[in-house]
C-alpha cells in the first residue's frame, strides 16, 4: 500500500543567476510502514524533495513546476501539490501527519523556548489538548525517546542539551502527533558514531511502535543500508536508480551507483585501493544537455551527450536511467 | 620503544585550558583536553588518531605542532631544517623549542585544515596561497617561486592557470587541494591531516584519500591523520591510537586493531559504524548516554561509566599503558582478561 506517490515533480529555483532545476521529474513510491532511502550527495536535490512533499518550499524564488505528490490516507488521495503551502488544510498536514527532523538539531530548534515549550506547541496546534494535557504528553514523548528524567529535562533550553539528546527532543516533537510519515533529512550526520548508532537504533523502534513510515535521506551508504527497505539513489535533480535495498547494494546497475559503491571505504572489507568518481558534480546553472552523469561516467555512450536516459525496470522493483541498458 | 627509527616521539603530554569565572577571572577548572598521551611516529608511516568529538585529537595534532602551547611534555622530532652541516637530521624537543628555532621547525612539519572553505584566505590567489610559505621562509621569489608553485598545484592534480584563481571559484575537494598544496610547499617531512575528508562528498572524498596515499609515495611523507570516520582511518592508517577523554585508550597496527581490540571502547566504537552492506549483520553495543564532560572526568578509568565490562578496579584506579606484545598498547585493566569482539570481514 502506497502512503505518498510522487509523479514527476519538478521543483525549480528562478535566481537572478538563471534557473536551478533543483529536483527535475522525480518518481518514488514510499509505502505504508516503510523507510525509503533517498541517497546522494550535496546538491543533487534530496533535501528539496523532502521540502516540497513536507510544502516548505520559499516562493519566490522556489516554484513546483510540475508533478503530483499524491497522500494516501483513509482510502482517499489528496495531490499535495494542489493545497496552498500556507492554507488550513496543508497546516493540518503538517507536523501532524507529515513531520520532519533536520540535520543540525542546534539550529531546527527554538534556542530562547524551553524544548517542551516546543513539543507542546506542537500538540496543543494539532491535537487541541489543553496546556497540561499537552505537557503530560510531550513527559511522555520524551520518556520514549530515551530522555533520561523527562520530568526535569522538559524545561531545559535546547543549549543545555547534547547533541545525541537535542536529536531525540526533535524526534520526540516530529512524533508527537503519531504522524504517518517522517521525513528524517540527515538526521545523523552531525552526530558521532556511537550516538548516532543510539539515535538509529531509536528510530528503527519507534518506526514499528508508531506505525509509521520513514523518508531517510543521506550521503551516507553505510547508514541507508542498515535502514531502509526501499532506496533510490538521485543525481542532479534526478533519480539515476531505485530498488529495494538489497538488489541495489549487490547488484547496482547504473555507474554512478557503481561508483558510489567503489568509492567508500568499509570497515568490513579488506584494504583495497579506492576507484574515485572522476571530475565533481556539474555546476547547477550548466547542467549537461544529455544524462547528468556523463562529463564523470566511465562508460558514457554518444547518446548520453544529447539524450536524457529514461528511467527503466530491468527487473521487476529495479529501475535505472541509463542508456546502458536500452 | 627504540628512537631511531620514529620521526616523531610525544610523551606524557597534556594541554588543560582553564575554565574562568565570576569577575576576578578566576580559574575554577581545567579542561584537559590531552592528559598524558604518549605516541610515536615511525618515518613514512601514516598514524590514524581516531576519536569522538571532545575527545581531544584535534587539540593532540595542533599541540604536536605547537599551535597551541602544550602545558607539559615532551615532543622529540627528528628535524631536518634545524640539521647543521655535515648531519642528516637532529633530535629536537617540539615543545620546548625557543621561537626563532620554532619557525625553521615548521619546514619540517604542516598541517591540513578540515574545513577547505575558512582555511583558505578568501582574498588571496591560489598563487599566492601555495606561494606564501615559500615567501616566508625565503626560499624562493619572483620566478622561481612561480614554478615552484606550478610544481606544487600539478602534483595535488590542479592546472597552473588556476594560479590566478581565487578559492571561491573551486570546490570543495579542489580547496582541499590547494590546502595539501600549501602544505607540501616547504617539503615537510610531518603532515598533521586534521580531518581532511570529512567536509567532502564521498566520491570526492576518494579522489582526496588516493592523492594523500600517492603524495606520502612519492615524497616519503609522514601522516598523522586524525578522523572521526573509522572506515577511513582503516583505510588510510598503518597504525591507528583511539583516543576518549584526552586520553589514547589503544594503539597498535591497523589490522592488529580491528582484528584483535584490546579495549571495550575500541570494540564498542567498532561495532557502532554503519557498514555498507545490507545482509552485514553485527551485534551493536549501544554505549549508554554521552562522553562525559573533560571539565569533571568520571573516576579511574574514563570510560567505565560506560563500559559494559567495568568492574570494582575501574572505578578506583586509572589504568596504565601497556604493552600487551607486539606494539599493541592498551590502556585497561582487563585489557588481557576480556575477549573483545573483533571487525567480521566480509
Amino acid at each position: 500500500m502506497p502512503l505518498i506517490e510522487v509523479k514527476n515533480l519538478k521543483t525549480y529555483f528562478y535566481t537572478e543567476d538563471g534557473v536551478v532545476r533543483a529536483v527535475d521529474g522525480v518518481d518514488f513510491t514510499i509505502e505504508q510502514e516503510k523507510t525509503l532511502g533517498v541517497v546522494g550527495e550535496s546538491g543533487c536535490g534530496k533535501s528539496v524533495t523532502a521540502l516540497s512533499v513536507m510544502g516548505l518550499i520559499q516562493i519566490p524564488p522556489g516554484k513546483i513546476e510540475k508533478g503530483e505528490i499524491l497522500y494516501h490516507r483513509d482510502g482517499k488521495v489528496t495531490d499535495l501539490t494542489k493545497l496552498n503551502p500556507k492554507g488550513k488544510q496543508y497546516r493540518s498536514i503538517r507536523g501532524n501527519e507529515i513531520a520532519m527532523i533536520f540535520q543540525e538539531p542546534m539550529t531546527s530548534l527554538n534556542p530562547v523556548y524551553t524544548i517542551g515549550n516546543q513539543i507542546m506547541e506542537a500538540i496543543i496546534l494539532h491535537q487541541h489538548l489543553r496546556k497540561k494535557a499537552a505537557r503530560k504528553k510531550a513527559i511522555e514523548m520524551l520518556y520514549a525517546v530515551g530522555i533520561p528524567v523527562p520530568e526535569q529535562r522538559i524545561d531545559e533550553y535546547p543549549h543545555q542539551l547534547s547533541g545525541g539528546m537535542r536529536q531525540r527532543a526533535m524526534i520526540a516533537m516530529a512524533l508527537s502527533c503519531n504522524p504517518s510519515l517522517l521525513i528524517a533529512d540527515e538526521p545523523t550526520t552531525a552526530l558521532d558514531v556511537t550516538i548516532q548508532a543510539q539515535v538509529l537504533e531509536l528510530m528503527n523502534v519507534l518506526r514499528k511502535d508508531f506505525n509509521a513510515s520513514i523518508q531517510f535521506i543521506t550521503h551516507d551508504l553505510g547508514v541507508i543500508a542498515g535502514m531502509a527497505d526501499d532506496v533510490v539513489i538521485m543525481y542532479l535533480g534526478r533519480i539515476v536508480e531505485a530498488s529495494e535495498v538489497h538488489t541495489i547494494y549487490h547488484d547496482p546497475k547504473h555507474p554512478y551507483t557503481q561508483g558510489l559503491m567503489n568509492s567508500i571505504p568499509s570497515l568490513a572489507t579488506a584494504k583495497v585501493r579506492l576507484v574515485p568518481i572522476e571530475g565533481v558534480v556539474p555546476d547547477p546553472f550548466e547542467v549537461p544537455p544529455g544524462c547528468g552523469f556523463e562529463p564523470r561516467c566511465p562508460q558514457a555512450l554518444e547518446i548520453c551527450k544529447t539524450k536524457i536516459p529514461p528511467l527503466k525496470e530491468l527487473s521487476p522493483g529495479h529501475f535505472t536511467a541509463c542508456w546502458l541498458y536500452e | 620503544m627504540s628512537s631511531d627509527n620514529f620521526l616523531l616521539e610525544v610523551k606524557e603530554l597534556r594541554k588543560y585550558f582553564p575554565v574562568r569565572k565570576g569577575v576576578l577571572r578566576r580559574v575554577v577548572a581545567q579542561v584537559k583536553a590531552v592528559d598524558n598521551v604518549d605516541l610515536a611516529i615511525k618515518e613514512g608511516e601514516t598514524l590514524g588518531l581516531v576519536g569522538e568529538s571532545g575527545s581531544g585529537k584535534t587539540t593532540t595534532g595542533r599541540t604536536i605542532l605547537r599551535l597551541i602551547e602544550p602545558t607539559s611534555g615532551q615532543i622529540m622530532f627528528r628535524s631536518k631544517a634545524l640539521a647543521g652541516p655535515g648531519k642528516d637530521y637532529v633530535q629536537v624537543d617540539i615543545a620546548s623549542a625557543p621561537r626563532k628555532k620554532l619557525k625553521a621547525l615548521r619546514r619540517d612539519m604542516q598541517i591540513i585544515f578540515q574545513d577547505p572553505y575558512s582555511s583558505l584566505n578568501p582574498r588571496m590567489t591560489v598563487g599566492a596561497i601555495v606561494g606564501e610559505p615559500l615567501l616566508v621562509h625565503r626560499i624562493a621569489r619572483g620566478k622561481e617561486r612561480e614554478s615552484r608553485v606550478r610544481e606544487l598545484l600539478a602534483s595535488v592534480g590542479l592546472k597552473p592557470d588556476h594560479m590566478k584563481r581565487y578559492p571561491h571559484e573551486f570546490s570543495g575537494g579542489q580547496r582541499q587541494r590547494i590546502g595539501v598544496a600549501r602544505a607540501l610547499a616547504l617539503d615537510p617531512q610531518l603532515i598533521v591531516a586534521d580531518e581532511p575528508v570529512s567536509a567532502l562528498d564521498v566520491s570526492i572524498q576518494a579522489q582526496v584519500l588516493n592523492m594523500l596515499e600517492d603524495l606520502q609515495q612519492e615524497f616519503g611523507l609522514t601522516y598523522l591523520f586524525i578522523a572521526h570516520d573509522l572506515s577511513v582511518v582503516k583505510h588510510i592508517s598503518d597504525r591507528v591510537a583511539v583516543m576518549y577523554l584526552g586520553r589514547i585508550v589503544e594503539l597498535c597496527a591497523t589490522e592488529e586493531l580491528f582484528n584483535h581490540p584490546k579495549h571495550p571502547y575500541t570494540e564498542a566504537l567498532m561495532s557502532a559504524v554503519p557498514i555498507p552492506d545490507p545482509d552485514y549483520e553485527v551485534e551493536r553495543i549501544l554505549l549508554e548516554g554521552d562522553v562525559p564532560s573533560p571539565v569533571n572526568p568520571p573516576s579511574g578509568c574514563y570510560f567505565h561509566p560506560r563500559c559494559q565490562y567495568a568492574k570494582e578496579i575501574c572505578e578506583k584506579e586509572a589504568p596504565v599503558q601497556r604493552d600487551l606484545g607486539g606494539e599493541h598498547f592498551s590502556v585497561c585493566h582487563l585489557a588481557d582478561q576480556l575477549s573483545l569482539r573483533p571487525v567480521r570481514l566480509q
